[in-house]
This record gives C-alpha cells, structure tokens and sequence, in this order.
C-alpha cells in the first residue's frame, strides 16, 4: 500500500495499462510535454516517447474523431478532454461515432477508447470548468459511464476502462485530485470489483445515501454526522453511472425503505432522476417515503462566488435526509 | 466563352484545361484565381498528353482501359437498378451517384488491398470496387441492418452519413499506420458541402501536424442538396487545402484516367512519408441527392444538359472507340456483365431476410449490459405474450 493524492493513482494507473498493452495510446491537449493542467498524465510522454502519449492540436472533436480510426486500426485510445465544458465541441463524435460504431457494424468493429474528463465544481473557477455532463453520455446508449471518489478506485476502475472493448467516459471529480488515501497497486483490474457495481461504503437501516464522484466524501461525512444524533444512513458509491447498478441500490432500499440520491449535476433528467424512477418501480412496496433528490439546480453553473449554493453540501444532503425520514426539515409544512 | 470547368478544353495541347469561364447553370464557381484542371481524356474521348501525370497511368493499356469502362459501365447499372428498387418500394432510400462514376472508379482502382477506404453514403461505386457483397450495398437502403458488411473484410468502413465525419477516422486511422510503420495509406471520400464542416478542417489540421498517410478525396459534385458549391467557399475546394499545408490536386472528376493519375501521385506521397494531400474531383451530380430529393426545385436543367456532355462513360468509349477498341462485341460483353449484375442486385435485395425482432437489442455494447439484459427480457415476455407470431406488434398496432 502506498499513500497518494487522486490524481497520482490515476498517473500509476495510466502508466500500468501503457506498460501492459503497446496498444495503449494517450492523446489530449498539454498531456505531454506539461503532463496536463492537472498533472494526471506528470511524466508519462517522456517515459512513453511522444507516438504513445500525444500532445494534440487543440479540436476536442478531432481527439474523438482521430481515436476512432486508431481503434480501427486495433488500438486502445485515451484520451483527456482538458475540461467538463470542453467536452460538447466533440459531441457528434461521442454519441453518433464513438457510441453507435459497434451496433452499426454490427459488432464487428470495437472501439475501446477511454476519455477522462475532469468534471465537477468546488474549485473556483470561470464558466466552463466545473460543469456536470455525464447526464449527456448516461442517455446516449453505446456508451459506458464510470466516475471515482478515491484514490484506490481511481487507480483501478482507469485500468478496468481501458481494457473494457466499449466506449468509456471517465470522470474524474477534480476537486478531489489532491486528496490522498492509501493505493495497492497490486490490485489486477481484472479480478477486482468490475466497474459496472456500486459499492456500499457504509451499512445502514434508516436511509439509503447515494452519491458519485466528488459528493461520496460529502454523503459519508454527512453520514457520520447524522450517526450523532442517532441515524443510521447506508451510503452506496455508485461509481458506474451507466449502465447503473439498480441491484445494488434496490437492495438496500428493500432494507432501509427510504433513498436520497445527491449529484452536483441539474435535477432534471439526471441520473437522480433515473434512480428515482427505477427504484420507485422496482421496490416501491418496501419504500417509506419518496425518494429524495438534492442535486445542482437546474440552472447554467454559477460564478465562483456563488456555486456554494448550487453545489449540495453536507447540511443539504442532512436536510434530504430528514425530508425522507418525515423528521423537521426545510420544506416542512410544504404540500406534496 | 468555356461553359463549364470540367470543359471541352485541352485539344491535345498537352495542357492542362483553363479554369474559364462562367457556368452556364447556377451552381456557381468560387470566385478567385482558381486553378487548372488535370485532364488526361477530354470529353471528345481525345487522350491529350499531360507531362507530369501521364507517367503515373503508362501502365494503362488497352486492357485495362476496357476494364475502366466496365466497371463504370456496371456502376451505373447498379445505381439505375438501386434506383428502380426504390421506386419499386424495395429500399427505403438511395443516394445516386449518377455522374459521379469515374470519379469512384478511377480513384478506387488505384488503391491497394491493404489501404483503407472511409467514405460518405454516395461511394457506392468505390464499396463496389472494393469487392462488397452486392446485397450488402443495399442493406442499410433496405433497412434490415444499420450497415452492411464487414469493414475488415474489404478493409473500407461502411457509409458514414453523418457530413465529414468519416475523414477525422480516417485521419486516426493513418496515425495508426504511421505509428505501425507501414506503407499503407487511409483514404477518406467527401463531398465539397462537407468541406464547410469543422470535422473536416479538423482532420486536415491534424493530417498537416502529424503529416500521416492520408488522401483526402473530395467529390466536388457542385450541390449539397440544394446548396451549390458557391455557398460552401469562396475559393476553389483544392485551393482550402493549401492553407492547412496540404498539398492538393483538382482534377476532372468525369476522366477516369485523371483521377487514377491523381490518386496514385497522392498515394505515392503517403506511402513514402510525404503525408496527406487533397484531391478535388470535379464532377456533377446528375440525378437527385437521394431519391428523397427534387433538384428541379433548386437547378437549372441547361447545367444538366452541359454535364451530360461530359459524362464519364461517352468519354471513355468515344477514347476506346478512337482506338478501335470499341467493338460491338465488347459493348455486349460489357451490357451482359451489367445486366448480370443488376439481377444479382435485385435478387440479393429482394431475397433479403428481415431482422429478427430481438436484433434491436443486439451489439449495443460488446459484453452485458444490466439495462439492456433487463429491457430484452421484458419485451421478450411482451413478444411471447401474444402467442400467436402473426399477432405481433405492427406500427400500426395488432389489436
């Protein structure tokens, strides 16, 4: 085991899968030379050589659009937009070339090509760098979705993308790049847990908490606060949001009867949205309440000064909590 | 004054064709200096000499210049017969390429096996080339499968529709090449609407860059739908080219020799480290953009009459006639193949299954996907509710 920040163990990660497949090529704008504005690719073009780590003209589309003709070709691209708003000048060649070349062809060609996305708010910064798309690529079939909140995972489910022959979008909450937790780089990808489950952090009987990404070290603080005064929250870590791991979530429903799920992107449409419905359908005999949802709202993302507000913090997430379990809350006294 | 581009020019000078004129139509030229055509045959049939591309096309004897003819002949066949199928409420759609044939053939035979074709819906004629499977042409048209055949196969990816898209993978896919050290070269078909698209740029931009083996052959059939090449640029297709560092070639897109001169120079440059190069064929759309379309709304038919005297088939046979090649036991030999193929065609169009119903849910992804395993379930047990297959669901409804 080894103590290192986030993005560190994506690097290992990234540096894993290079080693393991010559077929594994990383493409994006500034991951070489500068190693990203993250530093996630730090070092790795100077070890790799400039052919298997590729500093790109700045065309988002043409990252996607160039890496589906080396998939063609039989290799396995990964490739980094800079940042979550950079992401829609590429969007045809996500949803209508990356997603749907395998169903077209009649799964003849594979496309095997990871994008990491930093994605996320809570680090003060203009428009465009702290958006939430994933609701985008989860409602776009074809396509596979994963997010991380850990290091260890990060380390791990970027190794289980890369080898997965579809397309996958890889999250990563950049809030959290500089947390540091303890990575066993021994873990082979292939054994551990596939990146298509959610994980249950913490067992619980009152409310089942779900979260991804950057809000899954909010939902267990907020859970260890709620133990205080005496509630017990099950917080599930998501991590694929699609296809999501309904299994997973309905079980712990069956158990504690009530679900908040918290994301930092927009209500409407969302993967809350989706939980919500599927779990309601699936368990809706054993629920106690409805399901809640604290969310960003459905609004562009704020300026630095204000996305406090719009992002779901620990006391939002509590006040769900009492929402589900019919204790006082903000909306007491609220019709419907 | 010379009515068209592609034009009468030429007269066995051994010069290339002046860029004169005004078009009789309205589909219009880019203003600006513009720049001469590669024309090899002129559409009297007159083989004129061309110092710097004769040489790529001496090995173009007799034989192969009836075999040219055939192909373009059978091409044609198979889009009058594709066409007719549509009408018949065969296909769904098809997108002619009527006009266009030397343009598909001439760059098509000059590639190798192992080059790699991505191309737009129209290249019909190049998938044809390529050696598909005639009733896998037809499949996407006929709507049984959302494309028709292996690319691996044939080594040319199936018909991308959506406008330029396919020359960004075919970019990548010379990276690829390039980075395996081969000698190989990706070619990618285009039409010039499609060069206002930033996928296009973009894939020149990369090309440039990374200078991979890439021919970009754009089709300059004057109309995207009903928007006329003058909409698209200001400048001559091969003249945009230039800015991105990559060298271009415009050639008459209705002499097939030219064409096959051209794409062999530009194929040569890429198999020898000499990166991408653009090639503009001039040509013209002669029927509808599909059969969908009605271009008499849009065009005017004295710039149809001034094409067709251009057509690339009276130009090859009026050459192989000045040879004296063009016997009547030729021209028969060449209907009989076409003919042949067209009943293939048919056949193959009219003998093909539909899909099964639970194909929707197939290849979606390469391995489980818990969704999806849910979905097809559930309308597994709707399917098998009805009991009786003759009852099952309609678009209408059955019940």
């Amino acid at each position: 085991m080894t103590q290192m920040t986030f993005a560190r163990a994506i690097n290992s990660g990234l540096r894993k899968s290079l080693e393991n497949d010559p077929k594994v090529i990383l493409m994006g704008e500034d991951i070489g030379t500068l190693g990203g504005v993250f530093r996630v690719t730090d070092g790795l073009q100077k070890d790799f050589g400039t052919h298997r780590v590729v500093d790109s003209p700045l065309a988002e589309s043409a990252i996607i659009g160039t890496a589906v003709g080396l998939a063609f070709r039989g290799y396995r691209p990964v490739l980094e937009i800079q940042f979550d708003g950079f992401i829609y000048p590429a969007f045809d060649q996500i949803v209508s070339q990356l997603a749907k070349m395998h169903y077209r062809t009649r799964g003849t060609v594979k496309l095997p090509i990871t994008i990491r996305v930093p994605f996320g708010g809570g680090i003060g910064s203009p428009e465009h760098h702290s958006e939430s798309p994933e609701a985008y690529f989860t409602h776009t079939s074809g396509l596979r979705v994963v997010t991380v909140s850990n290091p260890q995972d990060a380390h791990t489910v970027i190794q289980q993308a890369i080898l997965s022959d579809d397309p996958v979008l890889f999250f990563e909450p950049k809030r959290r790049y500089h947390d540091k937790g303890e990575v066993d780089e021994g873990i082979d990808p292939r054994t551990a847990l596939p990146m298509d489950t959610a994980r249950v952090l913490a067992a619980g009987t009152d409310v089942t908490l779900v979260a991804y990404g950057p809000l899954v070290k909010t939902a267990r603080d907020a859970a260890t606060a709620a133990a205080d005064e005496g509630i017990s929250i099950e917080v599930i870590d998501l991590r694929s949001l699609a296809p999501v791991d309904f299994a997973t979530v309905e079980k712990s429903v069956r158990k504690t009867g009530r679900l908040v799920v918290t994301h930092e992107a927009g209500q409407h449409g969302g993967v809350g949205a989706e939980l919500a419905a599927s779990i309601t359908e699936r368990c809706f005999h054993y629920l106690e309440a409805a399901p809640v949802r604290i969310t960003g709202f459905d609004i562009p993302y704020p300026s630095s000064k204000l996305e406090m507000h719009h992002l779901p913090g620990l006391d939002r997430i509590l006040d769900g909590v009492d929402r589900a379990l019919g204790r006082p809350n903000s909306l007491s006294g609220l019709e419907g | 004054m010379s009515t068209d581009e592609a034009g009468q020019g030429g007269s066995g000078t051994g010069r290339p064709v002046e860029n004169a004129g005004i078009p009789a139509g309205n589909s219009g030229t880019p203003a600006g200096p513009g720049r001469n055509l590669i024309q090899l045959i002129t559409p009297a049939g007159e083989r004129v000499s061309h110092p710097e591309f004769d040489p790529w096309v001496q090995d173009i004897a007799d034989e192969q210049l009836t075999s040219l003819y055939e192909d373009l002949t059978v091409i044609r066949r198979i889009d009058v017969e594709a066409t007719a199928l549509q009408r018949q409420g065969e296909l769904g759609l098809w997108p002619p390429l009527l006009g266009q044939e030397a343009a598909q053939v001439g760059s098509a035979r000059a590639l190798r096996d192992d080059d790699f074709v991505f191309s737009s819906y129209r290249e019909n004629g190049v998938a044809y080339c390529r050696g598909v499977d005639l009733a896998d042409i037809l499949r996407v048209w006929r709507g049984t499968a959302a494309s028709g055949w292996d690319p691996y196969t044939v080594n040319m990816a199936t018909p991308q529709i959506i406008i330029g898209a396919q020359t960004l993978h075919a970019t990548g896919y010379a990276m690829g090449i390039q980075n395996d050290g081969a000698d190989s070269v990706a070619v990618t078909y285009f039409g010039d609407g499609a060069t206002s698209e930033g996928d296009v740029n973009e894939a020149m931009v990369f090309a440039a860059s990374f200078q991979v083996p890439v021919v970009f052959f754009c089709s300059n059939n004057h109309w995207a739908i009903s928007e006329p090449v003058r909409l698209q640029s200001h400048v001559q297709l091969a003249d945009r080219a230039t800015g991105f560092g990559i060298p271009s070639l415009r050639v008459d897109g209705n002499d097939v020799l030219a064409v096959m001169a051209a794409t062999r120079v530009a194929l040569d440059r890429a198999r020898h480290g000499g990166g991408p190069t653009f090639i503009e064929a001039v040509t013209y759309r002669m029927g509808p953009h599909t059969t969908a379309d009605d271009p008499t709304r849009y065009r005017d038919a004295n710039e149809l009459e001034d094409w067709a005297a251009k057509d690339p088939i009276s130009r090859i046979k009026a050459l192989l006639d000045r040879r004296g090649l063009l016997t009547d036991e030729l021209q028969q030999q060449v209907q009989d193949k076409a003919d042949a193929v067209a009943r293939e065609l048919r056949a193959g169009c009219i003998n093909m299954p539909d899909p099964e119903p639970l194909e929707v849910f197939k290849h979606v992804y390469s391995s489980p996907n818990s969704w999806l395993d849910r979905q097809q379930d559930h309308y597994t047990r709707y399917l098998a509710s009805f009991g009786d297959p003759a009852e099952a669901p309609s678009e209408e409804g059955a019940r």
